[in-house]
């Protein structure tokens, strides 16, 4: 079926078999491997997507559901040699091992950033009706939705601390 | 996955009209439970008709004081409104504490009224399940799962609704609005949208195959407190074991039925003078399943209870 969709800012119409998911898309269609396919049905998070500048998990989605979209993948999120703050972030804390959840986790929360900044409230926060305060547990509730089998979640905690404080 | 065809529906009426023409179609919205289940070929739509483009997504005031909250919002969006957090807290928090931000940024009001049951042995193929496969059995019965009904189920299904937010929903009186091919709109309680399961548990509701939700509209809120409740087996992201939402002198428990499951018994006996515990009593006499499920129920609805009577609205 006919989808016309913008990936890390280039435009592209495409066939697609309707059932093709966004996840294989963009990793068997367009070649962008660094969205990751761990469960394949939206429990891990290592597919995580931003489409629209909101983060979705790429494997529960249909690539025809996205004419028009414009979706950033992990491989759109640097300019140039420059780093986005987050994935500077995961490098300053090591918040990794094997690195295979590692995309997911970067662009879910580049996705959590923005929410804070919509204000978005969360199951951790105290007051529904006050300012939404980035704390430890609010990042841990925020991230749920991504798992690390290495268990690196100190670090990545620490990574989405360093790069929230630099943004506020 | 089966093959499928796939329809962009561009207006309401053309949705309906598609679905008229297809009656092994399946309405699309954010597709987070549709999808997951159609990879398992649990569900095996012929037609996929994508109403995620539809103008559904509004959230306004009603002229009675209430919420009209457009069957497209999605269920970030619905937690995330200043007028649900301060007037419906009990909806915000069912919301936030299901699933993860990801899915919730996707998934929309009525699919998250349409969603199936988590229970294991649907999820499972290989397992013979009556509201998957009528008549092969039902492995819930004497099996592993925690999760089973405690209320309205039947010899033929324990299975449990997964949706937090529709117990919220179903504590606020909400309304859920709907339309069909011939023109005609309709409005059922959230409360009895979904079916018990009877001897037909693979119908979860009676909504008709061209049936599509418009919206779900709330009255003003009751008076009092508002409280929701959920135990779960970790912190996050994880079905509820069982759930809470009160509203004032309303109480509606999560994840012991096939539907919200509306305490009326414990409403009773809560405005006949009883104290929260007995008033939670009144409700687990009719229960079955196992004492520790119950017992659950008990203490969570009791303390819930009380946090309400205390007029926080969290």
């Amino acid at each position: 079926m006919r989808t016309e969709i913008r990936v890390n800012g280039v435009d592209h119409a495409v066939d697609v078999d309707t059932r093709t998911s966004l996840l294989d898309f963009l990793r068997e269609q367009l070649d962008l491997k660094g969205s990751k396919k761990g469960c394949d049905h939206g429990q891990c998070g290592a597919c995580t997507v931003l489409v629209n500048g909101v983060r979705i998990n790429a494997c529960l989605s249909l690539a025809v559901m996205h004419d028009g979209d414009e979706v950033t993948t992990i491989e759109g999120l640097a300019s140039g040699e420059a780093l986005h703050p987050l994935q500077q972030a995961f490098l300053t804390e090591d918040a990794f091992q094997c690195g295979y959840c590692t995309p997911g986790q970067i662009c879910s929360a580049v996705g959590l950033m923005a929410e804070i900044a919509a204000g978005h409230p969360s199951d951790a926060t105290a007051d529904l009706n006050a300012k939404v305060i980035l704390t430890d547990a609010e990042i841990r509730e925020r991230m749920s939705g991504n798992i690390c089998r290495c268990s690196a979640y100190p670090q990545i905690l620490a990574a989405v601390r360093r790069a929230a404080g630099a943004a506020a | 996955m089966k093959p499928f065809a796939f329809e962009r529906a561009r207006n309401v009426d053309h949705a309906l009209s598609l679905a008229a023409a297809a009656p092994g179609a399946r309405f699309l919205a954010g597709g987070t439970n549709l999808l997951d289940l159609m990879k398992l070929e649990i569900e095996q739509p012929d037609t996929l008709i994508d109403v995620g483009r539809l103008p559904l997504a509004d959230i306004s005031e009603t002229a009675g004081g209430g919420l009209r909250i457009g069957a497209l919002a999605t269920n970030t969006l619905v937690a995330s409104d200043p007028r649900v957090r301060s007037r419906y807290p009990v909806l915000a928090r069912a919301i936030l504490s299901g699933s993860c931000v990801q899915l919730r940024n996707k998934a929309s009001m009525g699919g998250n009224l349409m969603q199936r049951t988590r229970c294991a042995y649907f999820m499972d193929p290989a397992m013979p399940c009556n509201k998957r496969l009528p008549g092969s059995g039902c492995s819930a019965m004497g099996g592993l799962s925690q999760a089973i009904a405690l209320f309205g189920a039947s010899e033929f299904c324990v299975a449990v609704s997964a949706s937090d937010m529709s117990v919220a929903l179903a504590v606020l009186d909400a309304e859920v609005e709907t339309v069909r091919a011939d023109g005609s709109v309709r409005r059922r309680p959230v409360e009895t949208l979904h079916r018990l399961p009877g001897d037909a548990p693979q119908v979860d509701t009676d909504l008709a195959p061209d049936e599509l939700i418009l919206a779900v509209e709330l009255p003003p809120p009751p008076s009092g407190g508002q409280v929701w409740r959920k135990v779960r087996a970790r912190a996050s992201y994880v079905g509820a074991l069982a759930s809470i939402a009160v509203a004032g002198d309303r109480v509606a428990l999560g994840a012991v039925a096939a539907r919200p499951w509306r305490a009326r018994a414990t409403e009773a006996a809560l405005a006949g003078g009883a104290s929260p515990r007995e008033a939670a009593e009144a409700e687990l006499v009719s229960a079955s399943g196992a004492d520790g499920r119950k017992s659950l129920v008990r203490r969570l609805a009791t303390d819930a209870i009380q946090e309400s009577r205390k007029g926080g609205r969290s």
